[in-house]
């Protein structure tokens, strides 16, 4: 099966031109079907193209407005973006994340973690069932919107799972925390599939789950 | 009305929302809009407990189509709201604090001044769909008339004006949100509020005229991300602007909108 490649490159080359940054929308690194049957296919196509693409229009065009602000000294203009640049640049951040924290059964997805991470867990939660119990739990408790993580404490040296609102990234509950996963639990993500059924998706995600992409990252910020 | 205990999942409706002939056909449908009674402390007597039902919207499931179709309604309705219900009164069987509230009282009390308790998000968001569907018409959308019309213009400059405001308040509401028309009780004028989750202008003393539901359970099967085509479906062919007139009506019952023109003779 082909990779999914999807580079919309954004046309206001002006810009780049004049410095400032744009993003795009990264590839998945597997196919729209490949996390069949605990997403559908119908779910990360919309999810991906649509919804992980809006957020990186609003960003950018948020940045730009932003640039052009500053650049006047516009204080209040300046202020007023913060919440669509929190909104748009979480989402983008938080996406970018969700896609690498899934991966194709055929890819490892679903497969528990080993070393470091593996005993990371048993130490912090007891058991990696007890894990996924409580990420399950407080992904399902999260009113309205949001995400639920795995989190790394980089001062303290231990894991956490941590609940945001909105496309709150993890950050948001503590600047020393590192996302290991994260998991969408906003309505779009399993609404096709699921209905108003979020405790079926989140027991379901578990399968394909990309621990090894977690175990990277764990091993990467604690040599 | 016949007395029995309306815990939804004891009644004969209770799980089948699907065939909508049966929907509206018990005449016994409790509209237990307003409190529930003490509970009957006494061993010996046969206590009588009252609980929040499900108020069936006023049109059959299928009447909104095409603009919200029958599985939307059967899913929003029949799962979500009918959760909302269930929770509410797991909350309240264990909580005897919370009896005897109407639903008004019980929402202000749980916000708790912007700190809500557990019970909040339930109380909240049965209201909220009680009011949602009574809403929406089938039939519904064109414009509000008379008195109604007049306070819109007076208040947002034209009715197009308040469209434009109403759509864009819905189109950027980040996350799990309500849009509201409100009437404000203080300023005596029509207002557009956002709120998030379950939070609606009842908290704030305001009389809400009309809502919409920009939760994605509410539009994601009928126009999947495409939530502007949802906002403007609504506007144009499900918000009953008769609903509104009659809140508004009896908003002024509450709040003086000013001295009425008479003319002279």
């Amino acid at each position: 099966m082909a990779f999914r490649t999807l580079i919309t490159r954004n046309p206001a080359a002006p810009l780049a031109s004049r410095g400032l940054h744009t993003f795009s929308l990264p590839d998945l690194p597997y196919d729209y079907g490949d996390l069949e049957p605990a997403i559908s296919s119908e779910i990360m196509q919309l999810h991906h193209q649509k919804h992980h693409q809006t957020y990186i229009t609003n960003y950018n065009k948020a940045l730009e407005q932003l640039e052009a602000a500053s650049a006047k000294g516009d204080a209040s203009t300046t202020v007023k973006l913060q919440s669509a640049i929190k909104f748009n640049g979480g989402g983008h951040v938080n996406h970018s994340i969700f896609w690498k924290s899934l991966a194709p059964v055929r890819a490892g997805g679903g497969e528990p973690p080993r070393g470091p991470l593996r005993w990371a867990i048993d130490n912090n939660f007891g058991s990696f069932e007890a894990l996924i119990k409580k990420m399950s739990a407080e992904g399902a408790a999260v009113q309205g919107s949001g995400w639920v993580w795995l989190g790394l404490d980089k001062e303290f040296k231990r894991l956490v799972v941590e609940t945001t609102e909105n496309q709150d990234p993890l950050v948001s509950k503590g600047a020393r925390l590192v996302p290991l996963l994260g998991i969408d639990v906003w309505e779009h993500a399993y609404y096709l599939q699921y209905k108003n059924v979020r405790p079926d998706y989140l027991k379901n995600i578990w399968k394909v789950v990309n621990w090894k992409h977690a175990s990277d990252v764990f091993e990467k910020e604690n040599p | 009305m016949s007395l029995f205990n309306c815990i939804t999942n004891q009644c004969p409706l209770g799980s089948n929302f699907g065939s909508s002939n049966k929907l509206g056909s018990c005449g016994a449908v409790p509209q237990l809009g307003g409190g529930a009674q003490r509970r009957d402390k006494s061993r010996n007597s046969r206590s009588i407990t009252a609980y929040y039902g499900l108020k069936t919207p006023p049109y059959k499931l299928d009447a909104l189509e095409p603009y919200m179709t029958q599985k939307t309604l059967e899913v929003h309705w029949g799962a979500h709201h009918r959760g909302y219900v269930e929770a509410l009164n797991k909350h309240l069987a264990k909580n005897d604090l919370l009896y005897g509230y109407t639903m008004d009282e019980l929402i202000k009390v749980t916000y708790n001044n912007g700190n809500p308790w557990p019970e909040f998000n339930s109380a909240a968001q049965v209201w909220n769909h009680d009011f949602f569907w009574e809403s929406m018409q089938p039939g519904g959308g064109e414009m509000p008339t008379l008195g109604l019309l007049q306070q819109i213009e007076k208040d947002f400059g034209s009715f197009i004006n308040f469209r434009e405001k109403f759509v864009e308040a819905a189109l950027t509401s980040f996350g799990s949100c309500w849009v509201w028309l409100v009437l404000k009780r203080e300023k005596r004028c029509l207002a557009i509020v956002k709120t998030s989750n379950a939070i609606n202008p009842l908290v704030w003393n305001d009389i809400p005229i009309t809502g919409l539901d920009v939760w994605e359970h509410a539009y994601y099967l009928d126009f999947k991300n495409d939530r502007a085509k949802y906002i403007n479906t609504f506007m144009d062919h499900l918000i009953s602007w008769e609903a509104a007139a009659a809140r508004m009506a009896r908003a002024q019952s509450f709040v003086n909108l000013g001295e009425p023109k008479i003319p002279v003779a």
